[in-house]
């Protein structure tokens, strides 16, 4: 299956990757490669088969709506790129 | 002492024949004088072990102290271990430093095992190689040309080594069993719920499970033991009773039907690794098994349905990798699209930033029933195969991978070349059930793995056959050359 280049600028704008012009081909060619693979999944019968699988048919457990942890806003913010006055900061977005 | 397995140490310690302190700084000697040759370790942490082991002494002088309290342990750098770098084999995780443990560290903390460092791995554990690290390959120490396996390669060769006698992996498509079988050591990925997941850095999430490497599958239960825990912060962690994986490794095999798939042995499948697992599965049958050939006729859609589900989970996961609260940012952004685009390019390597873009085309609109939608359903095809084969046999048993270790880049330019190197370990994934592998045979210089491949939460009677396998060959006994 070819994917064609234009698609593979748009994947990467919703993946917010850039692709740069030397590697684009290679990108195109190796993206085709692994949905020749995928590709194979439209021969098989799935009648059978419907909804989301789920391992062992386990329900989803839930917990209790409840507070569990206590506020460690310094200790994430120590990790972080660039804080101020307890805010992450990111470049300015709005004039 | 780096000959001992985990069982042997334990004894030693708890008889006081040697101490934790003496034990820590000889393997951590090891780690210096040996790693250079295989890149295993990329975080030692040699003050923190050492001080470890002290308070593990304290415990064991005192003779109440856990199972494994003074033995020393290699994580894979895909957990978090507060305080120490937890880089998930990536430059976007390079400067982080997780402020928690994960639950799996956390219960080894508590069980007083000694952290030596932390193992190298591929990039978000995505590649059956360990080629795609940032830190660098990792080299099987079996044939230093040759690739570990991956993506638990670090942990594998590590062992394999002697440069810990057991670390802790993860494995969403083989990334245990395949490194595991490279190696020639024995490594156990459980039933999806049976180890938290909490605190491991999220790859595909319904894949993801978290499992020990040892030497033998003896210390491959001991480590079980220790890692499988009900966790509440995990909501996928199955509250079900855990058993003692020690108990039942004595038990005979006898009478147990093993499941031989036919599609396990078919074209691709090297002859060398066919002759040694058919040799081991005449071993077994010596051994008083039952022989059964059985069929798993979806197998073949296992790696295209993973290659739908694993990127379409990794692309969803490492959305949060945005430069923004923790991890790599990119230099000098000019705006806040300009951050999230140079930051994942620059921060992500070749191979995930592939999986990205695959999974993003295949939960885009227009494409999400085709691939997506279709992925699933094959995914239970898969379950509904196991689930008829389990029907009929206790365990099923084959080759762990198609061959023998490769060379560094010999599969470097087609990416399905790679991904076929996990043909017979992904549908256990696919389907949650438990899988391990354990040497049985040595081709050309390189050892060979045995998959046993467990019903749900079975993982004792797999440990079971394991060891009784383990009782009458010697594989799991030999080193590599220029370790001793």
């Amino acid at each position: 299956m070819i994917i064609e280049r234009h698609e593979i600028e748009k994947l990467a704008t919703l993946s917010r990757l850039s692709i740069d012009e030397k590697t684009i081909t290679d990108v195109t060619e190796r993206l085709s490669s692994v949905l020749d693979l995928v590709a194979q999944l439209q021969s098989a019968d799935t009648v059978s088969a419907q909804g989301i699988f789920r391992p062992f048919q386990v329900a989803q457990r839930l917990r209790a709506d409840e507070v569990t942890e206590g506020n460690h806003r310094d200790e994430f913010q120590a990790i972080a790129p660039a804080t101020d006055n307890g805010l992450f900061i990111v470049p300015k977005m709005i004039d | 002492m780096h000959n001992y397995t985990i069982a042997e140490l334990v004894k030693g310690l708890q008889s006081k024949k040697f101490s934790s302190v003496e034990l820590t700084q000889h393997f951590l000697s090891r780690i210096n004088r040996f790693n250079g040759q295989y890149n295993a370790v990329i975080t030692v942490t040699a003050d923190q072990a050492l001080q470890a082991a002290y308070l593990a002494d304290q415990r064991l002088a005192f003779g109440s102290a856990p199972a494994l309290c003074g033995v020393p342990l290699l994580h894979k750098d895909i957990f978090c271990t507060k305080g120490v770098r937890t880089s998930c084999g990536s430059k976007m995780l390079d400067n982080f430093i997780p402020p928690y443990n994960a639950t799996v560290v956390e219960n080894f903390e508590q069980a007083g095992v000694v952290m030596l460092g932390k193992t190298n791995m591929d990039e978000f554990a995505m590649g059956s190689s360990n080629e795609t690290s940032f830190y660098g390959p990792v080299k099987n120490p079996w044939a230093t040309d040759c690739v570990p396996g991956g993506s638990s390669g670090g942990s594998a060769a590590a062992v394999a080594a002697r440069l810990a006698p057991g670390a802790t992996a993860t494995d969403t498509g083989g990334s245990i069993r395949q490194p595991a079988a490279l190696c020639g050591i024995s490594g156990l990925k459980p039933t999806y719920g049976r180890v938290s997941r909490w605190g491991m850095v999220a790859f595909a999430s319904s894949l993801d499970q978290a499992g020990p490497m040892a030497r033998t599958a003896e210390d491959c239960a001991l480590l079980l033991n220790c890692m499988a825990s009900f966790d509440d912060k995990d909501s996928t962690c199955v509250d079900l009773e855990i058993p003692d994986y020690s108990a039942s490794l004595n038990k005979p095999v006898k009478g147990l039907r093993i499941g031989v798939p036919k599609e396990y042995f078919s074209e691709g499948l090297h002859p060398g690794t066919e002759e040694a697992v058919r040799k081991a599965l005449a071993d077994l049958e010596a051994q008083g098994a039952e022989l059964v050939e059985i069929s798993l006729p979806n197998s073949n859609l296992s790696v295209p349905a993973y290659y739908v589900i694993a990127p379409a989970e990794a692309s969803a996961n490492l959305s949060r990798f945005d430069g923004v609260k923790y991890g790599y940012r990119c230099e000098n952004p000019k705006d806040l699209q300009d951050m999230y685009c140079r930051t994942r390019s620059e921060g992500f390597g070749e191979e995930v930033q592939r999986r990205i873009l695959i999974g993003t085309y295949c939960l885009s609109a227009g494409y999400y029933d085709a691939y997506y939608g279709k992925a699933q359903q094959v995914r239970q095809l898969i379950e509904q195969d196991f689930v008829q084969a389990f029907a009929k046999v206790d365990l099923i048993v084959g080759p762990t991978c198609p061959s023998p270790a490769f060379k560094f880049g010999s599969k470097g330019d087609d990416p399905v070349a790679m991904y076929l190197e996990d043909i017979y370990t992904i549908a256990t994934n696919l389907a949650g059930l438990p899988g391990m592998s354990v040497p049985c045979g040595m081709v050309e210089g390189k050892p060979v793995g045995l998959q046993i491949i467990g019903n749900y939460f079975d993982e004792a009677r797999m440990l079971n056959v394991a060891h009784q396998f383990q009782q009458v060959t010697d594989w799991h006994r030999l080193m590599p050359e220029g370790i001793s």
